[in-house]
C-alpha cells in the first residue's frame, strides 16, 4: 500500500492576492491528489494559477482558504523538513559559484559533511550527463546545460518530491526534446514524485502519468487525465494514435477553459 | 618598411595619446606661467629701474622664488629635492608627510568601511532602521566637511585625543556614506528567485546573508570602495588643515600658503593626486582578483 500514500492532498484550496488594483482570485476551489511516484503535469494558459499552485505546495505562497497537506504535514512543516526540490523557470544558478559550488549549495546549508558533498555532487552531475564540467562557471555553459545543473542541484539532497516550474520553457525545441527524453529516464530510475508545470501539450503528454488541465480567472482545475500511455516512453511514441488522442483531449480541455472570455 | 602590426601598435597605444596631452598641458602651463607672473615682474623691474625685454621676462617668470604660478620644471625640481634628496624621516621630506596622510587615510577608510557595512546590514535587515537611520545618514553629508572638521579636531583635542585619530575620524565621516548607500543596494540586489531558492532549503538568516546577500553585493562594495578611498584621502588632508598640524600633506599645503611658497603647495598637490591615483589603482587590482575568483567574465 506504500504506493498509494498521498504526497500532496489539496482540498478546496483558495488563494486571493490583494493587489493595488483590487483582489485577484489566483486559485479557486482546487482539489488535487498526488500519489507517490506520480508524474503530474499542471498545464494551462498563462495566468491560470499553475505556478501559484506549485508555490502553494512549496510554501512560497500561503493559501487564503481550504486545506493542503504534503506527506500529511502542512506545507510549512514539509518545507522545514526539506521535503522537496524546486526547479525554477530559469536555472537560477549563483553566478559566483562553479557548477560544483552550485550543486553543493543546498548541502552546505543542510550541514552535510565535505566528503559526502563531493560524492553527491559527482553523483548528480553524472545523472544529468555533465561529468567534467565541475569547475566551469554558469556563464560558460549553454542554457540547456545550465538547466540540467539546476535539476541536478534539486536532486543533491535526495528529496522524494520534485517541483518543476516550466524548467524547459526557455529552451529551443531540439534541446527541449532531448531534455524531455533524458529527464523521463531519470524519473524512471529514481521513481520520484514530480509536479511539473508546463504550457506545452506534447511535453505534458510525453512526460506525465497524470495531466491536470487548468483554466484562468479564477485559476481552477477543469480536467484531470490519467495517461493511457505505457510507462516506458520514447520520443517516437509521439506519432502514435494514443498520443494524438491524449494531446487532443488536453487541447479540448484548454479550449473549454478559454470559452469563458 | 613598417609592419602593419607596428603601425597598429602606434595608433592604438595609449602612450601616444598620453604624450600628446602632456605636451599640450606643458605648453599652456609655461605660457600661463609667463602671463600670470609678468605683472609682478614688470612692477619689480620698474621699481628697480631694470632694463628688460621679453626674453628676460620669460626667463625670470619661470624661475621666481615665489611665483603666482610656478613652471612645471620648478615643481619637478622641488619634488626631486623633497622626495629623493631628503632622509624619509626628515620634516622636509614629502615621503614623510605623505606617509602621515596615507596612514590616517587608511585608518579612516577602514573605520568608514566597517561603519558603512554595518549600517547597511542593519538597514537591510531591520525595517525600523531603514526608516529612522537612512535620513540621518543623508543629512550627515549635507554638512560641509570644512565646517565640521575643525569641531571634531577641537572637541577631540579637548578630551586629549590628538594626532592620527581625529583625522581618521574625519575621513571615516566622509567615506562611510558611499559605502553604506552602495551596500544597501548591493545587499538588496539578489534575484527574487535566488531568495526563494534559499527559502526552499530552509536556510537560516545568517546563511541567507553569507551565501547569498554578501557575495551578490561585492560588485557594489568595490564600486563604493573606489569612491571612498579617494574621499578618505581628501578627509585626511582637510583634517590636517584647521588645527595647524605639523605633519602631513595638508600641513604642507597650509605652511606653503602661509609663507607664499607656491612651489611647495604644488608639490604637495601633485603628491596628493599621485597617492589618490595609487590608492584607487590598488583597489581596482584587488577588485579584479576577487572578480576572477568569483568567475566574473573579464
Amino acid at each position: 500500500m506504500e504506493d498509494c500514500s498521498r504526497v500532496v492532498e489539496a482540498c478546496k484550496v483558495d488563494l486571493v492576492f490583494e493587489t493595488a488594483d483590487g483582489p485577484v482570485h489566483a486559485l479557486s476551489e482546487i482539489d488535487l491528489e498526488i500519489n507517490k511516484g506520480d508524474f503530474i503535469s499542471l498545464i494551462g494558459p498563462s495566468g491560470c494559477g499553475k505556478t501559484t499552485l506549485m508555490r502553494v505546495i512549496a510554501d512560497l505562497e500561503k493559501p487564503t482558504g481550504g486545506e493542503i497537506k504534503i506527506n500529511g504535514m502542512s506545507p510549512e512543516e514539509a518545507r522545514l523538513q526539506r521535503a522537496y526540490g524546486y526547479v525554477f523557470q530559469s536555472p537560477a544558478l549563483y553566478p559566483w559559484r562553479t557548477v560544483e559550488g552550485n550543486l553543493k549549495l543546498p548541502l552546505e546549508i543542510m550541514g552535510v559533511k565535505k566528503a559526502e558533498q563531493n560524492k553527491r555532487a559527482a553523483e548528480v552531475l553524472e545523472m544529468v550527463d555533465l561529468t567534467g564540467f565541475e569547475k566551469k562557471f554558469p556563464w560558460q555553459l549553454s542554457g540547456g546545460m545550465q538547466q540540467r545543473v539546476s535539476i541536478a542541484r534539486a536532486l543533491t539532497f535526495y528529496p522524494d518530491l520534485l517541483l518543476m516550474d516550466e524548467p524547459f520553457g526557455a529552451l529551443d525545441e531540439i534541446v527541449r526534446d532531448q531534455l524531455n527524453e533524458h529527464f523521463h529516464k531519470l524519473w524512471e530510475q529514481t521513481q520520484k514524485t514530480v509536479v511539473f508545470v508546463t504550457h506545452s501539450i506534447p511535453e505534458a503528454a510525453y512526460l506525465s502519468t497524470k495531466i491536470v488541465v487548468m483554466s484562468p480567472r479564477p485559476g481552477k482545475i477543469i480536467d484531470v487525465i490519467d495517461s493511457p500511455l505505457p510507462e516506458k516512453r520514447t520520443l517516437d511514441m509521439r506519432e502514435t494514435q494514443e498520443f494524438l488522442d491524449l494531446s487532443h483531449r488536453i487541447r479540448e480541455g484548454l479550449r473549454a477553459g478559454h470559452s469563458y472570455d | 618598411m613598417i609592419k602593419i602590426s607596428e603601425m597598429n601598435w602606434f595608433r592604438n597605444s595609449s602612450f601616444v595619446s598620453i604624450t600628446t596631452v602632456l605636451a599640450f598641458t606643458a605648453i599652456f602651463w609655461y605660457a600661463g606661467a609667463v602671463y600670470l607672473n609678468s605683472a609682478v615682474l614688470i612692477d619689480k623691474y620698474e621699481r628697480h629701474k631694470v632694463e628688460w625685454d621679453f626674453s628676460k621676462l620669460v626667463d625670470d617668470s619661470w624661475s621666481m622664488d615665489r611665483p603666482i604660478m610656478p613652471a612645471p620644471h620648478q615643481i619637478i625640481l622641488d619634488l626631486n629635492k623633497s622626495i629623493f634628496q631628503q632622509k624619509i624621516s626628515s620634516k622636509r621630506s614629502l615621503v614623510y608627510h605623505g606617509w602621515v596622510t596615507i596612514s590616517s587615510t587608511m585608518v579612516g577608510f577602514a573605520m568608514g568601511a566597517i561603519l558603512g557595512i554595518l549600517l547597511a546590514v542593519g538597514i537591510v535587515h531591520v525595517s525600523t532602521l531603514n526608516k529612522s537611520v537612512l535620513p540621518w545618514i543623508i543629512a550627515s553629508q549635507t554638512i560641509p566637511i570644512l565646517a565640521i572638521a575643525p569641531m571634531i579636531i577641537v572637541v577631540l583635542g579637548a578630551i586629549g585625543v590628538t594626532g592620527l585619530l581625529p583625522k581618521a575620524i574625519i575621513s571615516a565621516y566622509l567615506c562611510f556614506f558611499p559605502i553604506a548607500i552602495g551596500m544597501v543596494k548591493g545587499l538588496r540586489s539578489p534575484d527574487p528567485m535566488h531568495l526563494d531558492l534559499m527559502k526552499t532549503y530552509n536556510a537560516t538568516k545568517s546563511q541567507f546573508f553569507w551565501k547569498l546577500r554578501w557575495p551578490a553585493s561585492t560588485p557594489f562594495l568595490f564600486a563604493s570602495f573606489k569612491v571612498s578611498i579617494a574621499i578618505s584621502l581628501v578627509g585626511a588632508i582637510v583634517g590636517e588643515l584647521p588645527a595647524g598640524a605639523r605633519a602631513g600633506l595638508g600641513a604642507r599645503l597650509l605652511t606653503g600658503s602661509y609663507y607664499g611658497q607656491t612651489v611647495q603647495i604644488w608639490s604637495a598637490l601633485i603628491v596628493a593626486s599621485l597617492v589618490a591615483g595609487t590608492l584607487v589603482l590598488m583597489m581596482t587590482v584587488l577588485e579584479r582578483r576577487v572578480q576572477k575568483r568569483m568567475g566574473v567574465q573579464l
